[in-house]
């Protein structure tokens, strides 16, 4: 067994423990937070929905492979794979869509294989870019956003390649 | 995005496989989501175990003086300072609601008195937030188990490795775009 198997029961454990040493009613608190889970869920469903279908329909249609290709060489040299091409469009504009595409990538390849693994790191290490630039700086007033769009896309970019090479590098 | 592939399946021809992919594809969110329900509830009953044990709070304490070499002149206001923190550890915990309105109130005193121009550091504390720091991808953990992963958590430290580079990625990006960048 790796490492990472005893990541979640000692993350568990430690959790109920600190909590209850900090005197805090552990199970309420654990029930109101799965509360808010549900109404995340709650949230992420229409859209899941709606999103879904147009991206089963899309691999259906069978464009994804000439586009996948068409990019392969570029995406080859940042060792990205070619698979997960729409998910790089995606991410920073829809956090639902990306999460229906990186969620189709994992079913149809397997959560455990290179390209479900990639998809899955790419989802968690990046942001819904320019809804997170629209609420920061349209709550601040701010219409001149300088260089933020370009350093956030930088750091989104970074981002996907670093998913894949971190997957490459523990492994595959 | 569903135009395309009705047009696209119609020259394919693969319009019949478009149509049953597209039940396939409903079906298959609501699938996911009863399935993932369970682990994102639990991550989030975990999360809320940790804000009601002051973990949140302690974060706070430890970023603050990273937050004052990031973002010098904001983190001398001491309420920007909390609300930078505090927007810090709760996007390091995975808590987005609690996350957004903290970063929102700090943008907002950040950006008072400077005419509607993001400042150097606005556009930082922009950049944070649009890189994810979050330890525990909880969403996409619960998205893996539904798909029978044999260890929904073991990207951790891939997610890891991969955020840091990209966190520093954006920041190194925004410095050097601060030096060409008219203001």
């Amino acid at each position: 067994m790796d490492y990472s198997a005893w990541l979640v029961p000692l993350l568990l454990a430690f959790t109920a423990i600190f909590g209850m040493s900090r005197g805090v009613n552990v199970y309420e608190a654990l029930t109101k937070g799965a509360e808010e889970g549900l109404t995340v869920l709650l949230r992420i469903l229409p859209p899941l929905v709606g999103l879904m279908t147009a991206v089963y329909m899309l691999r259906a249609s069978g464009i994804m492979e000439p586009v996948a290709a068409f990019l392969a060489p570029l995406l080859a040299r940042l060792g990205i794979p070619a698979e997960t091409a729409a998910l790089l469009f995606i991410r920073p504009v829809s956090g639902s869509g990306a999460l229906a595409v990186g969620s189709e990538l994992m079913a149809a390849y397997g959560p455990d294989s290179y390209v479900g693994r990639v998809a899955a790191v790419m989802l968690g290490s990046t942001e819904t870019t320019f809804y997170t630039v629209a609420v920061y700086f349209g709550a601040a007033g701010v219409h001149r956003t300088r260089y933020a769009i370009p350093a956030a896309l930088a750091a989104d970019v970074a981002g996907f390649i670093a998913a894949a090479f971190a997957v490459r590098v523990f492994f595959h | 995005m569903v135009a395309v592939s009705v047009a696209y399946g119609f020259v394919n021809g693969t319009v019949g496989a478009v149509g049953s992919a597209a039940m396939e594809g409903a079906a298959a969110a609501v699938e996911l989501c009863l399935s993932m329900a369970g682990v994102l509830c639990l991550w989030s009953g975990l999360m809320s175990v940790m804000n009601a044990s002051g973990l949140t709070e302690a974060l706070s304490r430890l970023f603050r003086p990273l937050l004052g070499r990031l973002l010098p002149k904001a983190s001398r206001d001491p309420e920007t300072l909390a609300a930078l923190s505090g927007n810090l550890s709760a996007n390091l915990l995975g808590l987005g609601n609690a996350a957004t309105p903290l970063g929102i109130r700090a943008a907002q005193r950040m950006a008072a008195g400077c005419g509607g121009q993001a400042s150097d550091e606005l556009c930082r504390l922009v950049v944070l937030n649009t890189a994810s720091i979050q330890l525990i991808p909880a969403t996409v953990a619960g998205v893996r188990a539904a798909l029978g992963a044999e260890n929904a958590f073991d990207i951790l430290p891939a997610v890891w490795l991969a955020s840091v580079l990209s966190v520093t990625a954006g920041l190194t990006a925004s410095w050097v775009l601060a030096r060409f960048w008219k203001k």
